[in-house]
């Protein structure tokens, strides 16, 4: 009996930081996501201004209350812009910044055909 | 054929390269916040300054009335410039000032109100900065006029005279 009591407050601990190394995780993952607004070039991840230490513990808190990635990502993004975020969004701005390298990839096969069907 | 594709391919391609190069030159790289961004202004409960009571925001804000959100500290040198303003603005009395001391400690934030005059209605402290994050803030000093719970102006940095006149000139 004292044997299984052991056994469960260990898998009951073990689980615990199980949980928490995944916090910890997506929270890193955030925050690397996120261009620090004031400090030119960085990520929030990276950056120790004043601005990016606040929104690392924003970040920590709103996960614990149980926001996913995205809400937390949209709720930034209400906030303080697009701006915030790495990843740029497809709108009519970016059209360009997302399909030109699908262009060169198609235009750069398109040239091999041609010289490989020449060739024969 | 070949040989004249080549040279116009290049000489093209140079200058996209040129134009684009050209263009992102002059213009400018420092980031200037969207500040039109979000008209409601968010609720929030902090410690209040002066003693550890929990302020709540929907009990701040009353709907025909204008308040002058500002976020300051005793350590911010702007803070300082600024400071004049807002006892300029609180001696017209017809706006409310709310302050929000960002990352302060309290004896030090006392002692610049003690020296400089308190121009706060109600001061709220915000000692790990979430509270400015869910106004959308950058830092200090940072000012958010606000009438009929939404936002009508943001002040990024500290206000200036010219400001201090056209806030002047709304409230009126």
């Amino acid at each position: 009996m004292k044997f299984i009591y052991i056994f469960l407050i260990i898998s009951v601990i073990l689980n615990f930081n199980f949980l928490k190394a995944d916090e910890i995780k997506t929270e890193n993952k955030i925050a690397k996501n996120l261009r620090c607004l004031i400090c030119q070039g960085q990520s929030v991840y990276d950056s120790d201004s004043e601005f990016a230490i606040s929104l690392k513990l924003m970040i920590k808190n709103k996960i614990q209350q149980g926001m996913s990635e995205q809400q937390i990502y949209s709720f930034l993004k209400m906030k303080y812009g697009e701006w915030i975020l790495y990843d740029p969004v497809f709108n009519r701005n970016t059209y360009f910044l997302w399909l030109l390298p699908i262009l060169i990839f198609l235009a750069g096969g398109a040239i091999i055909i041609k010289r490989f069907y020449n060739k024969k | 054929m070949k040989s004249k594709l080549l040279p116009l391919i290049l000489v093209l391609t140079f200058l996209i390269i040129f134009v684009i190069f050209f263009k992102s030159l002059k213009s400018s790289n420092i980031y200037t916040p969207n500040t039109t961004l979000e008209k409601k202004i968010p609720s929030f409960d902090l410690k209040s300054f002066e003693n550890n009571s929990i302020i709540i925001s929907e009990k701040i804000f009353k709907d025909n009335e204008y308040y002058f959100m500002n976020i300051w500290a005793s350590w911010c040198i702007p803070c300082k410039e600024e400071h004049k303003f807002l006892m300029e603005l609180k001696k017209g009395g017809k706006i409310k000032l709310i302050g929000l001391n960002y990352k302060d400690n309290f004896k030090n934030a006392s002692n610049f109100l003690k020296d400089l005059g308190n121009p706060y209605n109600i001061i709220v402290s915000d000692n790990d900065g979430t509270g400015s994050i869910e106004w959308g803030a950058y830092g200090v000093p940072e000012s958010f006029l606000v009438y009929q719970n939404k936002i009508i102006k943001r002040f990024i940095g500290p206000i200036s005279n010219e400001d201090l006149l056209e806030i002047q000139k709304i409230i009126k």
